[in-house]
């Protein structure tokens, strides 16, 4: 079987796949990282959102293969090593914005992205508009427009100082 | 460290592990020596099953055991049972065909379960299901309602003549009728109640271990009610006796009602993990979802009103299709009767109802409760009648109501269709719903709108419900198999924290937050210093589970008699230490005091002589601090309120687009108004998607149409608009808390608001009436329709 090579959450590790392995599988079920999630077999629903090389990709979406050498974060790597949350995470509790919680690593890897690509600012249509890619049968995305509007400021502040 | 008590808008527990990936949802569980299973669902809607030929599957790589229906079968194993049973207006029981967890002889949906093949990995599990070989034989098939019960229809099981499940009814429909015969005006609508897939976004997964020491089984599933999963798949399905069986429903990604069910792949992984020894995993693509997760709604029916000249309702006459899908899911016979058919007169005085329900059997998908469950169709159906009686009357829809509202000082109110409802005050949920929409600044928008080539519109929809679910005799005698008590321990510790185990279950819904904040007011305990456990028939009592909005009314309910049972024993403990007579002691804040006296002790204080029992009324006292209650209901709950939507269509397009909704409900007493606000959002968004969006879409032999999120249209952020959501409570009379509950309210309220604003915005095409979704293809028909005959105007 083929061999990849993959960082994640700054830990390298290299394991065996098939041709046919999603980079979502690798995760939850060789590396035990299930804070990703698998809720669509069509790429439409965004649970399983990570980072790789910065960008939010659906994992459910590449091929193990295709991510041979890549640097991936994952949600349980957003928060800092001792356990202080990202402001994003930390917003996202703040303004309720999820409920079982199901949605809610996709929703965070996808809004970290969308935050750091609009430095400039994001309206409320943006954000929606943003969300494209992510289900959320819970909260009526109301709490998670919030969520985002409010963590923009926070991170750009800290990625100024 | 705020308040965090009753009232306060406490940030979530749950949220930190769920932020950081931390959540424990079902999939994340694996067995040791785990085996996966992959179930072979039928691609057709009717067929019979000549033989299965398993041997190529048995013999693929990585396979451990095919097993097919004959297998269960043969092993005397039990059909999924139905929990309630219905009466037919002859009295005699409905329809009860039987339901195999795996096929035997027949399919009769598309995604009915017919194999499954147990194998090393998830891949190989699948890889050799292609290789099963199933004669099929396709038999005729009904999809929709009408098809079902026109005249030689084919049957989905044989003996179901017309394929009729019961046909029910509630009221005289002599005295009904003779009120329509003398009546000024009488409307009439004929509406669809349109077909939905829940779609929680966690699909469903189900864990069969078999412990070979012990003989014991685990099952670990997505439930919303591990202990009814455990009740009725030990006793009816598999007959393993509850001593040997245990339930795990851990972190749950959301369930709407779909997870409450009993469903077949459980009892396959539990019975399959016996026969192979070893752990059994099923977990669920998103297309099994589909077409094996419940479905909700599904209605057709011709509501009439007889009103006198000034609009007073005077009697309500309706007949209702209501679709079971294939076979009975736990729950279904129950929700397009007892939770629809009474809850018929609303928010109004109408002194005489008549009701008249068929249920149906075809070839799709069980349909049962999905949030609001028959709430949302009565709803439905009585706001867009009021809506079409202004329309044919030239009545004002506003006046129209507030003259047939029940008044605030009416209460308790008996109507016509069995229910007592407690409290409510439907007046000022109205004014301040439209002083909080701006009502009255409409026209102008209207007109601003239409500068810009829009059509803009409002609609109102007032309501109320029934949750709380429910007292046991009342459902007793309804039918209901089960009692729907709720039950909580309050483990106070040595050390003064506490343990709170409930029946409850949270799927979304913040019980560990809330439930915690009962115990901080109740008995002062610090809020982190409070665990909730829930999911786990090995640690909690015997619950009934989470739906129909009763966690906080029922099982709030029995937390506050076990604190009671609490506070009881420690004054006597207390009495005991500070020498003073139990009658003395008076506890707040943690605190037990003697009555006018500085003498005190805290609940630590009397929790640790309570488990170290040295100096104690060891004599009239049974040692510890660990009680007990359940809490069975008086009554149902009745919030209700109004919601406004308002939207603006594109003519050239029919597109929606929804501006501005606003809800104001009467949800009781509020624990956290943050989760309350959070529940009232989510379930408006699934009303919005119910009256814009979503439609689960058969063709006309059967096939699911709408079986992927690429063809069921799911609310997206963009879809939904800001909300301004708000409560005016009056309290619960009957449970000690005064709650009524809220996670349903915004599903039942908010789909006819937007159907109302639609209309409205289309007032100018001459439409009476449009049935959900209002999509844009059908709007753009509606109005390219009317274009031509309004240009020649
Ligand atoms: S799992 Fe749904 S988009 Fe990846
Ligand atoms: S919080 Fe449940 S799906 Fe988003």
């Amino acid at each position: 079987m083929p061999r990849v090579t993959l960082t994640v959450n700054g830990k390298q590790h290299t394991v065996e796949v098939e041709g046919r392995t999603l980079l979502v599988e690798v995760l939850r079920e060789k590396l035990a990282l299930t804070g990703t999630h698998v809720g669509c077999d069509t790429s439409q629903c965004g649970a399983c959102v990570v980072h790789i090389d910065g960008i939010s990709v659906k994992s459910c979406t590449q091929l193990a293969l295709q991510a041979d050498g890549a640097n991936i974060l994952t949600i349980e790597g957003v928060a800092a090593a001792d356990g202080t949350l990202h402001p994003m995470q930390e917003m996202f509790r703040e303004h309720h914005a999820l409920q079982c919680g199901f949605c809610t690593p996709g929703m965070v890897m996808t809004a970290i992205d969308l935050v750091e690509s609009h430095p400039a600012g994001l309206s409320e249509k943006e954000i929606r508009e943003g969300l494209e890619g992510n289900l959320c049968r819970c909260t009526g995305y109301h709490n998670i427009v919030k969520a985002i509007a409010a963590a923009h400021p926070l991170m750009h502040a800290t990625a100024a100082e | 460290m705020g308040f965090e008590g009753i009232g306060a808008s406490v940030r979530r527990k749950e949220d930190v592990r769920f932020l950081s990936g931390k959540g424990n949802y079902t999939d994340d569980i694996d067995r040791p020596g785990q085996l996966y299973a992959y179930i072979k669902r039928a691609d057709r809607p009717h067929a019979k099953i000549g033989g299965i030929d398993t041997a190529a599957a048995s013999a693929a790589p990585g396979v451990v055991r095919v097993f097919t229906g004959a297998d269960m079968a043969a092993e005397n194993i039990g059909g999924i049972p139905c929990g309630w049973q219905l009466h037919n207006q002859d009295g005699s029981p409905m329809a009860e065909p039987p339901h195999p967890a795996l096929a035997v002889g027949k399919v009769r949906h598309v995604g009915d379960p017919v194999a499954v093949v147990i194998a090393a990995t998830k891949q190989q599990a699948k890889d050799a299901a292609e290789l099963l070989a199933i004669d099929y034989t396709d038999l005729p098939a009904v999809a929709n309602l009408k098809d079902a019960v026109a005249a030689g229809a084919a049957e989905v099981h044989d003996g179901v003549a017309g394929n009729i499940c019961y046909d029910w009814a509630i009221g005289d429909k002599a005295v009904v009728d003779g009120v329509f015969a003398g009546a000024k005006h009488v409307v009439k609508l004929d509406l669809v109640n349109n077909r939905l897939i829940p779609n929680a976004m966690e699909p469903r997964v189900a864990i069969g271990d078999y412990d070979t020491s012990s003989g014991d089984f685990t099952l670990y599933t997505t439930s919303q009610n591990p202990h009814v999963i455990r009740l009725l798949m030990g006793a009816f399905v598999l007959h393993i006796p509850e001593n040997k069986l245990r339930v795990v429903a851990p972190d749950v990604g959301g369930g709407f009602g779909s997870k409450i069910y009993h469903y077949a792949e459980e009892a396959i992984v539990t019975w399959a993990a016996g026969k192979v020894r070893r752990p059994v995993k099923w977990t669920a693509e998103r297309s099994e979802s589909f077409m094996s997760d419940a479905h909700g709604r599904d209605h057709v029916s011709t509501a009439e009103m007889a009103l006198d000249a000034e609009g007073h309702f005077l009697g309500l006459r309706i007949v209702t299709l209501a679709n079971m899908g294939a076979y009975l899911s736990t729950f279904a016979p129950a929700v397009p009767t007892y939770l629809y058919a009474t809850l018929l007169a609303g928010v109004y005085k109408t002194p005489v109802i008549y009701c008249n329900v068929k249920a149906v059997f075809t070839n799709t998908v069980p349909v049962d409760a999905y949030r609001g469950a028959g709430r949302p169709e009565a709803t439905y159906l009585l706001e867009r009648l009021i809506d079409v009686i202004a329309h044919d009357t030239g009545l004002d829809k506003i006046e129209l109501r507030r003259k047939n509202f029940i008044p605030a000082d009416a209460f308790p109110y008996q109507t016509p269709v069995a229910l007592e409802y407690d409290s409510g005050d439907y007046q000022t949920t109205l004014k301040v719903g439209l002083k909080n929409a701006g009502w009255d600044g409409f026209e102008a928008r209207r007109t601003e709108a239409r500068s810009r080539g829009k059509l803009r519109g409002i609609g109102i929809s007032t309501y109320v419900e029934a949750c709380g679910i429910a007292p046991s005799a009342v459902v007793g005698s309804l039918g209901a198999r089960a009692g729907l008590y709720e039950v909580a321990e309050i483990r106070v510790h040595p050390t003064g924290s506490v343990t709170v185990f409930t029946g409850t279950h949270s799927h979304g819904q913040g019980h560990e937050t809330t439930l915690a904040q009962l115990v901080v007011s109740q008995l002062g305990v610090p809020f982190d210093q409070v665990e909730v456990v829930h999911g786990d028939t090995a640690k909690i009592p015997f619950g009934m589970g989470t739906y129909g909005s009763r966690s906080l009314a029922v099982g709030g309910s029995a937390m506050v008699k076990a604190m009671d049972k609490v506070i009881a024993k420690g004054k006597k403990i207390a009495a005991h230490l500070m020498e003073a007579a139990v009658e003395d002691i008076e506890f707040k804040d943690n605190v037990f005091t003697v009555a006018g006296t500085d003498k005190s002790k805290t609940l630590t204080d009397i929790s640790l002589a309570a488990y170290v029992p040295h100096n104690y009324p060891i004599e009239e006292l049974e040692p510890g601090l660990d009680e007990t209650a359940f809490y069975d209901p008086k009554n149902f709950t009745f919030p209700g309120g109004c919601h406004i939507a308002e939207v603006e269509i594109d003519p050239e397009t029919g597109v929606v687009e929804m501006v501005n909704f606003t809800a104001v409900d009467d949800v009781g007493r509020v624990i956290n108004p943050m989760i309350v606000e959070g529940q009232v959002q989510g379930g408006v968004a699934q009303g919005i998607g119910q009256a814009l969006m979503e439609n689960c879409n058969y063709d006309q032999s059967g096939q699911l149409l709408s079986g992927s999120f690429m063809d069921y249209t799911m609310p997206r952020a963009n879809d939904i608009p800001n909300m301004s959501v708000a409560t005016e409570n009056t309290m619960c009379t009957h449970n000690p808390l005064g709650s009524k509950g809220c996670g349903e309210v915004g599903a039942i309220g908010s789909p006819p608001a937007v159907i109302n604003a639609v209309v409205d915005a289309l007032k100018d095409y001459g439409v009476r009436h449009l049935d959900m979704p209002a999509t844009g293809a059908k709007l753009w028909s509606i109005i390219q329709a009317a274009t031509p005959r309004m240009a020649a105007e």
